[in-house]
């Protein structure tokens, strides 16, 4: 088999840091090659790299048995390199033809030849199975038909050997399965496929071949057939693992949230809830199952004090809070860990120490005096979370736009973790971090549980639902379908009763 | 650095192109230009611009698009001079106080009317500024002077004088002890409420739980309202002092040089302050060194005009070019810093053990 790419001895310091130490990887033509590691081992450096966006300090790279050195993204666009970004890069107001097109119109005359786009699309769509409509506009769409759009458009642009990100990491696990099987489909076509991800499962599944990168050097380069989940997990971090597992009961009987019969109204005037009653007590963990975009973001947002409410009420420690703001709420202790930090959870041009209060600003020990913000405690508290939590960052004073993902992510947890909050409304608490730190914070949140706090946990992780949670709700359509006991549910059963298969 | 210098070469050549020696006339300016009147005069003309570009920036915080100071401060200093006027002779700090309060009031009035639109009709500011600016200047100041109007000597349309009780004092004996006697300017004393002012939103902004919540709605909108800033209050709140400080934007003319209002009243400071607040990256000090930099170019520069080495537009595209440069320089600048904070940051990522404290 020939090869695709071949990375010899890269190595990248960023002042004081390694990044990549000496690294070596072969990817073959035609294979589905994933590189694996935890936040921080050097995947995206070396990416970004492989991809032109950053140069090495050593090393050489071969691509189709060709030495290249790209000074940018266009130069390894041009050898048939595409990279899909772990946040998309797409404009929310253009269709998925303009989206697609965007920086390489074909053109007659002076105008954009759409007639010929169309066609191109219309055929890579059906020789790869990525079924679109291309007049869509792209801000209606669904996460998993975004990723397909990025992917199209990286094909469209002649890419031969397309990079993806962390690409699982914002589907669910339906959308993981259409991802699959495009993947499948673009290799059968001949495309070599380099798939950044830390799920295990999921790299045991698709790979071929699977490299795995620890603190800056290649320590492995395995077969899946080889190789466990386990086995992956320790050659990543280096040591053994802890499972989200929660036995012990906690719970007391003072209640934390309790929600009674909500029905939430669009603005459209589409029910969006529908009679949800549930109540999470201190010391408990509820978790909300349900396939995404069935009521579980509006439910968090009614609860958070978002979106009006058409009927029902929601109480907070005995508390009638329906008609209170959101600031109302989050004083009397509301924790609240977004779905998508990005939008709901960070000031992202702001500094990390400003970000550590956010959600949190009129709190007595962030202030100096009702109207002053008392700079240094909140500092103090910034260097605490990004010390407890582990937030790679050169320090508090930051940007947050410059941190990685999985670092934004362990500083939205740490904060309402650091500020014991009670209770806390947490959607996909672990998205996008590496399994040492996805075990972390299991850890905290079962801590934190211990010690009194009442946990609603929405998540797409159906192992960490189970888990952590005492009781398990399901969500479809806006309702809750189902009330189960997670000591004896299978991620099977769970599954079915998400879609409706079970009743 | 390299800003500078290329501005300069262009300035040469659109001198040189209209006709006359650069040398000439750079040596002119800069002669011109650091007599102390010249220094005096730039800084009598930076106090408004720089509390222009605050009231500015102040909505720009929180990416509010605010063009509408241009009809605050002319709409409040048409009525704080008919109120100055009208109460006749006070003792001082009071006559004073009240027209300043006429002025914030005013100004607070017409941008909350613009941040009330927005949050109850859903009207973008630019749109309901931009009318607002129109209405007050065409419409209601026009139509106010032609009905308050004082028979005068002189050709110009205008409201009656304020009393000597409502002049700002000048600061002229204090600047001629350090320096020598001041001929024909005075220094407006209001330069110190200018200082005060860009003082006071610089702790607000920066220090206080009201500038963090405008901050965060600024930096992103959604996530300042899950954290339990309420969105449209605070949009209001922010209109309101923003008009409120272009309500001042008028009176360092009013109180310390005029002290009547006419058609004559200057105009186009509120759309120069969004330059001065944009060059200034909305920064207290910023705006400041924009102010004067804007102040003094614009006084300086006038010798060329006066000395006949070039005609006034050649002196204006000049003036433009100038500060065009400034903004691109400081645009790479930002660029450049932004670049490299996230490379440390990823840098220190990608380390292993990765803990270390450095300020960027």
């Amino acid at each position: 088999m020939s090869v695709a790419v071949r990375l010899k001895g890269i190595t990248k310091r960023f002042p004081g840091v390694l990044a990549n130490d000496r690294i070596d990887l072969v990817v073959e033509a035609g294979e589905i090659h994933a590189i694996c590691g935890e936040n921080g081992a050097g995947k995206s450096t070396l990416m970004k790299i492989l991809y032109g966006m950053q140069a090495p300090d050593e090393g050489s790279i071969e691509v189709l048995d060709q030495e290249r050195t790209f000074s940018s993204p266009r130069e390894a666009i041009d050898v048939g390199i595409g990279m899909v970004h772990q946040h998309f890069m797409l404009a929310d107001n253009l269709t998925v033809i303009e989206n697609v097109i965007l920086g390489a119109e074909p053109s007659k005359g002076a105008l954009i030849d759409f007639a010929t786009a169309r066609s191109r699309l219309r055929e890579l769509g059906e020789a790869y199975g990525l079924a679109l409509d291309l007049d869509d506009a792209v801000g209606t769409l669904e996460v998993g038909e975004r990723q397909r759009i990025e992917i199209i458009k990286i094909l469209y642009r002649g890419a031969r050997i397309l990079i993806l990100d962390e690409p699982t990491a914002v589907l669910v696990p339906q959308e993981v399965e259409e991802l699959f099987r495009n993947l499948r489909e673009l290799k059968t076509e001949g495309h070599t496929i380099i798939f950044i991800d830390h799920k295990l499962d999921e790299v045991l599944e698709i790979a071929d071949t699977i490299t795995v990168l620890r603190q800056g050097r290649s320590v492995a380069r395995v077969k899946p057939e080889d190789v466990t989940a386990q086995d992956l997990a320790e050659l990543m971090v280096g040591s053994e693992l802890p499972t989200p597992e929660t036995r012990e009961a906690t719970i007391t009987d003072r209640t934390a949230v309790e929600v009674k019969g909500i029905s939430v109204v669009d603005e459209a005037g589409v029910t969006r809830l529908r009679d949800v009653g549930f109540s999470v007590q201190c010391g408990e963990i509820v978790g909300v199952a349900g396939v995404e975009g069935n009521g579980q973001g509006e439910l968090v947002e009614a609860i958070l004090g978002i979106i009006p409410v058409s009927e029902g009420s929601i109480h907070l420690h005995g508390d009638d809070v329906t008609g209170w703001s959101v600031r109302q709420r989050r004083e009397a202790g509301m924790g609240y860990i977004p779905e998508d930090r990005h939008r709901r959870g960070l000031l992202l041009p702001a500094p990390v120490w400003e970000n550590s209060i956010l959600g949190h600003q009129t709190r007595r020990r962030f202030l100096s005096s009702r109207v002053w913000i008392d700079d240094e405690a909140s500092r103090d508290h910034a260097s605490n979370v990004v010390e407890r939590f582990d937030v790679r960052t050169p320090g508090v004073h930051t940007p947050v736009h410059a941190l990685s993902g999985g670092n934004q992510q362990k500083l939205v947890v740490g904060r309402e973790l650091a500020i014991e909050c009670n209770p806390l409304i947490a959607a996909h608490p672990t998205r996008g971090i590496d399994v040492g730190s996805q075990a972390a914070v299991w850890e905290d949140l079962r801590r934190a549980r211990a010690e009194g706090l009442g946990l609603l946990l929405i998540s797409a992780d159906l192992e960490e639902l189970i888990g952590l949670s005492d009781t398990l709700l399901v969500m479809l359509r806006g309702e809750i379908v189902a009330r189960l006991d997670p000591a004896r549910v299978t991620p099977r059963e769970l599954g079915a009763y998400m879609t409706g298969a079970a009743a | 650095m390299a800003a500078v210098g290329l501005a300069l070469l262009v300035a040469a050549l659109v001198l040189v192109v209209s006709g006359a020696d650069p040398l000439v006339a750079f040596g002119n300016i800069w002669e011109y230009g650091s007599r102390l009147e010249t220094v005096i005069e730039s800084f009598n003309r930076a106090t408004p611009l720089y509390l222009s570009g605050i009231a500015f920036a102040i909505a720009m915080r929180m990416n509010l698009f605010q063009i509408g100071v241009e009809g605050q401060y002319i709409l409040a200093a048409f009525f704080a001079a008919y109120v100055g006027a009208g109460v006749g002779s006070l003792f001082p700090p009071l006559h004073i106080a009240i027209i300043l309060l006429t002025a914030m009031i005013v100004g607070a009035a017409w941008a909350g009317l613009a941040g009330w639109m927005k949050v109850t009709r859903n009207v973008h500011e630019v749109i309901s500024t931009i009318m607002l600016n129109a209405i007050a200047v065409s419409g209601l100041v026009s139509f106010l002077l032609g009905r308050w109007k004082i028979e005068s000597e002189s050709l110009d349309t205008r409201l009656g004088d304020i009393a000597t009780t409502g002049w700002f004092p000048s600061l002229n004996p204090i600047v001629e002890l350090a320096t020598r006697e001041i001929k024909r300017v005075e220094l407006t004393g209001f330069i110190l409420v200018a200082a005060l002012v860009g003082v006071a939103y610089h702790l607000i902004i920066n220090r206080s739980r009201l500038g963090y919540d405008l901050r965060a709605t600024g930096a992103n909108p959604w996530a300042a309202e899950a954290s339990g800033v309420p969105p449209k209050r605070t949009i209001v709140l922010a209109m309101l002092l923003s008009g409120a400080v272009a309500g001042l934007v008028g009176m360092a003319d009013l109180l310390g040089d005029q002290h009547f209002y006419s058609l004559r009243f200057p105009q186009g400071l509120g759309f120069a302050g969004i330059a001065v607040a944009l060059l200034g990256r909305n920064h207290a000090v910023g705006a400041a060194v924009a102010a004067v930099a804007f102040g003094w170019l614009e006084r300086a520069s006038g010798v060329l005009e006066v000395r006949g080495d070039a005609p006034r537009e050649i002196v204006t595209i000049m003036v433009a070019v100038i500060i065009l440069f400034a903004v691109i320089a400081y645009a790479l600048a930002q660029r450049r810093r932004r670049i490299e904070a996230a490379a440390a940051a990823s840098a220190q990522v990608e380390s292993a053990g990765g803990a270390g404290e450095a300020d960027t």
